[in-house]
């Protein structure tokens, strides 16, 4: 990771074309995102983690050597020995070769089913060993530990974690902290043991293996993950007789060079005034520095770097800043426990009481960038310190700081290193939005930790810019969409003309009218034909089809989860036959029949109807389709019933209106044949229950889902999807689809589960009531349709005439029509 | 009133025929003339323009969605959403006006001046 960032920064400079560039790399691939590494358990790819732009390497004529392992350094002949025998000369050298997992001497350790956690191979092994084991246990309670452990059990095994210290994440946490921690953990239902120190593994009874502790005990399992701590990767450095720590690690100075100066070092493989840094925070700080020195300029220094961390397990926050223990002489501390709702709180300030030296969160990390900001800048603390920890109770102070009162150089993203003032610089230069600022600056596109301050100075810095956001939705109206959905659903209003009467002016215009009845329908669900709505449908609502480019338009039945009876295709075949429509199987599981003119819709619908079928809702701003994979009726795989949950999610929530068009799928087991992960909601069955994902797409900006909660039951599955579903509809704008509402949702994914699954807000009573009336007052719009002859008068294409239009010409192409392009159109009208 | 002698008056249906804020089409000899009823404060103003799309070829104005923008009364293309002013038939995103005819109520009937 941090070579990889090396060779961007040190590319940028202008020296950098007086260098050729060579970097040699042991594992198959170019640099990846080893920090978001577990994500790839559910469900990215080694392509997703990649740090590394296509055209990179080629981009800045930079020769990679894949697979190609650096195996000696010849410092007298300034030449690097490669694995496939190359002799590659250097003038500098930079050695950012990391660490490798730490693996006790544990007679029995080599056992097949002894594996560690480091990169994308280890991870294949994992899976592949998991699938052949029930239990699985993690040997070190450290960040990583806990995270592998929550892989595992989101693989599905019995999950342990063996600790030899008396707590959990010892390093960062105190007992208190810790004590709570093993509280949350052991809630997700993995198992810590502490004090263990495991001498032996041997054959197991039941299990595969089996560990012996010292005390006497043992523990059967099928397969062990060791996390047992990282070591510098220095063997280049010892073999080249470079300078190495006692305890590992190649020695160097502030501008990360070795032992020889033309040689650095850079990255968790460093040893910088005794100390490692196992984070990528610091090791990106180091190349910059070593690049900078290497075009002679040495004005910047690597002087030690914080090591304040939050570990981003589900549903588990936890978070240590700076002095967590209290070391500093004189250091007082203050602490909060709240064993009801498993919250540990604990500052630690300077003597004089002034200044934070750090900090534990454990169950609730949302401090976390504000209390870092404060250690890290030397913000003088409140009056009464505790108050920083102390639940906010209604009527007291709030505990917030200021963004304002940071300096311009204070770094809000320590991942990516960006700071406040060029966060600052790109709002000034016209960003407005936290999902540009993210892509702009690469703030909070890491770890995730500083987003809601990345948010708090977008909008400080807007603020003061007196850039006033303006989301007022267009001219009619001076409110957001959010703002509208509020105002709608508190008044009771239920029609345009009291909407524009009360909060807008003038008449309205094409944004804002199916703005208004997209709102109507998810607060009131009426029939979206009724007079005071009608004018306000797009044509596709208005004529429950979709135009299309010559003014004709399509039909799609609801085709629930995908599953059709032969009597049901044989129908709609016979229907596309009788009206000469064109057929086609669309991307999402059911049949569109094209070249429907407006006079022929209802006949059409009737005969679709007295088949069965219903109104698809292809033409709305609503619920689309639920694709769903074959699942266990059938398939070998299969562990639940996909196809059957489908059916009954896309009838819960079928013809729901919303912002923008939202799809699901469900997917019967990991092989994900629904393609769930690229949905607005997507469910993948489990042994146990239901994974469900939230916020992916397809489309123009594709984007994987989040695992959002595992293992459901089919009762919590639907109560999240409610709720989930409402919060949406509530909250986005106008044509967002869940991805980049998500996107631009301050605090995340974090947030939603907050709102969702824990209820922070007190809204989830009220969100469920309100989908509870969508579901129950739904209505097949063409069924009301073509059983009112009032609405049917609409469906001719002349008020006066029973023509149809004369500029509907259709050839044959492949056995069906097709819309005829203007020169064969000529051509027709030259033939009459 | 002093028409030219080879337009008329072309009766094309009921006013009730329209709804508020809605269009529909009509066919008046060759022409396919969209007729929109927009509601005003001071009751409702009629407007007649071509059913013809010029930016999609497509015959659909009369299904596009009226109001106003920055004043002018506008119908938007239901296919790519450009705005055509109802009063002149200028396109207020491209260089393309459209023809607009000539229409009133008269006995509770819709007319459209035509050749
Ligand atoms: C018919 C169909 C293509 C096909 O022949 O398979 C189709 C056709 C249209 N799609 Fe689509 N999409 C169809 C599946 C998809 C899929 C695949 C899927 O759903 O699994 C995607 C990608 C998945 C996704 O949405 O994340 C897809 C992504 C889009 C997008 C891009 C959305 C985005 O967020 O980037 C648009 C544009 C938009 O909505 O703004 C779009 C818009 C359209 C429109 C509505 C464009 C338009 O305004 O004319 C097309 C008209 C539909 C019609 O019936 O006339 N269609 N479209 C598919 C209908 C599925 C159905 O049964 O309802
Ligand atoms: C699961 C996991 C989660 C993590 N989470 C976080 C987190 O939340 N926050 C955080 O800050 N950090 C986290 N880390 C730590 C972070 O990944 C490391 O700090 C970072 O990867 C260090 O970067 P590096 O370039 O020094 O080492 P690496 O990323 O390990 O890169 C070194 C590369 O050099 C290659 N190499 C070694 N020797 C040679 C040789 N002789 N020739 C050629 N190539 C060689 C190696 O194969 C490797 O690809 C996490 C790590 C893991 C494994
Ligand atoms: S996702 Fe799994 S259950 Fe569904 S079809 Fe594919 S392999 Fe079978
Ligand atoms: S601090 Fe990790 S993404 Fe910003």
């Amino acid at each position: 990771m941090v070579g990889q960032k090396f060779l961007e920064q040190f590319a940028g400079k202008e020296q950098a074309s007086n260098f050729h560039i060579t970097t040699f790399c042991a594992e198959p691939r170019a640099a990846y995102d080893r920090v978001h590494l577990s994500e790839y358990f559910s469900g990215k790819t080694a392509e997703d983690l990649s740090l590394v732009a296509a055209d990179f390497f080629a981009s800045h004529q930079i020769d990679i050597r894949l697979g190609d392992k650096a195996v000696a350094i010849d410092r007298e002949n300034k030449e690097i020995k490669s694995a496939r025998g190359d002799l590659i000369p250097y003038d500098k050298l930079v050695l950012a070769t990391g660490s490798y997992p730490f693996v006790p001497p544990i007679p029995g350790k080599d056992r097949p089913e002894c594996l560690v956690y480091r990169t994308i191979e280890d991870l294949e092994a994992i899976k592949a060993t998991a699938a052949k084991s029930r239990v699985g246990v993690v040997v070190g309670g450290g960040l990583l530990g806990l995270e592998a452990a929550k892989a595992l059990h989101d693989l599905g095994l019995e999950t342990h974690v063996v600790e030899f210290a008396p707590r959990l994440m010892a390093v960062q946490v105190d007992d208190g902290g810790g004590n709570m921690l093993r509280s949350m953990i052991e809630d997700l239902g993995v198992k810590v043991h502490t004090s263990k120190n495991t001498q032996e593994i041997v054959d197991g009874d039941d299990c595969k293996l089996r560990m012996n502790f010292a005390d006497g005990s043992h523990l059967d399992t099928d397969m062990i993950l060791f996390s047992a701590g990282i070591r510098p990767q220095d063997e280049l450095a010892r073999q080249a007789q470079l300078a190495v720590g006692e305890r590992g690690g190649i020695v160097v100075n502030n501008f990360c060079q070795t032992s020889d100066e033309n040689i650095f070092a850079i990255g968790e493989c460093a040893l910088w005034n005794k100390r490692i840094f196992g984070l990528v925070a610091p090791g990106y700080q180091m190349s910059q520095v070593a690049a900078d020195a290497i075009c002679g300029d040495f004005a910047s220094e690597f002087m030690g770097a914080d090591m304040s961390t939050k570990l981003k397990l589900m549903g588990v926050d936890v978070a240590s800043i700076g002095d967590a223990h209290g070391m500093t002489p004189g250091a007082q501390s203050y602490s909060f426990t709240d064993e009801h709702n498993h919250v540990y709180k604990k500052i630690v300030v300077s003597e004089d009481g002034k200044y934070l030296l750090g900090a534990v969160l454990v169950g609730e990390a949302e401090a976390y960038g504000t209390l870092l900001q404060m250690m890290l800048n030397q913000i003088e603390l409140p009056e009464y310190p505790d108050t920083l920890i102390l639940p906010q109770r209604e009527g007291s102070a709030s505990a917030a700081m200021g963004v304002d009162k940071l300096p311009d150089s204070a770094q809000i993203c320590s991942c990516n290193n960006v700071t406040k003032g060029e966060l600052c610089c790109a709002v000034q230069g016209g960003i407005t939005e936290i999902g540009e600022l993210k892509t702009a600056t690469k703030a909070a596109t890491s770890c995730g930790g500083c987003t809601a301050l990345v948010g708090q100075v977008l909008n400080a810095e807007l603020e003061k810019l007196g850039i006033e956001v303006k989301k007022d939705l267009c001219e009619h109206f001076p409110y957001s969409r959010q703002e509208l959905y509020h105002l709608v659903r508190v008044e009771g209003i239920r029609s345009f003309d009291e909407l524009i009467a009360k909060h807008g002016h003038g008449k309205g215009c094409d944004i804002c009218k199916p703005t208004a009845a997209s709102i109507f329908a998810s607060c009131w669900n009426d029939y979206i034909l009724e007079d005071q709505h009608a004018g306000l449908q797009d044509t596709n609502d208005y004529f429950l089809a979709n135009m299309q480019k010559d003014g004709t338009y399509s039909v799609v039945p609801r085709v629930a989860g995908g599953e059709i009876t032969p009597d049901g295709l044989i129908a709609i075949g016979q229907i596309g036959k009788k009206y000469n429509l064109y057929t086609k199987i669309t991307g999402g599981q059911r049949i569109d029949l094209f070249g429907a003119q407006v006079h022929q819709l209802p006949k059409i619908w009737e005969e679709l109807i007295s088949a069965g079928f219903e109104s698809g809702h292809a033409y709305g701003k609503a619920m689309r389709t639920v694709k769903s994979c074959v699942g266990s009726t059938w398939c070998r795989y299969g562990v639940q019933d996909s196809v059957g949950m489908a059916i009954k999610v896309e009838h819960r929530y079928r013809g729901i209106r919303s912002p923008h068009k939202i799809k699901l799928a469900v997917s019967g087991c990991t092989r994900e044949c629904a393609e769930a992960q690229s949905k607005d909601v997507g469910v993948i069955a489990t042994e146990k229950g239901w994974n469900l994902y939230v916020c992916g797409n397809g489309g123009m900006k594709p984007r994987h889902a989040d695992l959002f909660a595992s293992d459901l039951d089919d009762a919590t599955l639907l109560k999240y999807i409610d709720r989930f579903l409402m919060f949406y509809i509530k909250t986005a704008d106008r044509l967002q689809r869940t991805s980049v509402w998500m996107d631009n949702l301050e605090g995340g994914l974090d947030y939603l589960r907050q709102v969702v699954i824990e209820d922070s807000l007190g809204i989830g009573g009220e969100l469920e009531a309100q989908m509870a009336h969508l579901v129950d007052t739904y209505q097949c719009e063409w069924k009301t349709t073509v059983q009112s002859p009032e609405r049917l008068k609409r469906f001719h294409h002349f008020v006066n005439s029973e023509e149809s239009d004369d500029n509907v010409v259709f050839v044959e192409e492949r056995g069906q029509i097709r819309p005829a392009r203007e020169d064969e159109k000529r051509i027709a009208v030259a033939a009459v | 009133m002093n028409a030219k002698a080879e337009l008329s008056w072309v009766r094309v249906c009921r006013l009730e025929d329209l709804t508020d804020n809605l269009g529909i089409c009509a066919k008046v000899g060759e022409h396919q003339v969209a007729i929109f009823k927009v509601k005003d404060v001071d009751g409702h103003a009629l407007y007649a323009i071509d059913n013809h799309d010029p930016i999609s070829k497509a015959n659909v104005l009369s299904r596009g969605i009226v109001g106003d923008v920055k004043g002018h009364d506008v119908v938007a293309s239901p296919i790519y959403k450009q705005h055509f002013d109802l009063r002149t038939g200028q396109c207020l995103e491209a260089e393309v006006k459209i023809p607009t005819y000539q229409v009133r109520e008269n006995a509770g009937n819709v007319e459209v001046l035509m050749e």
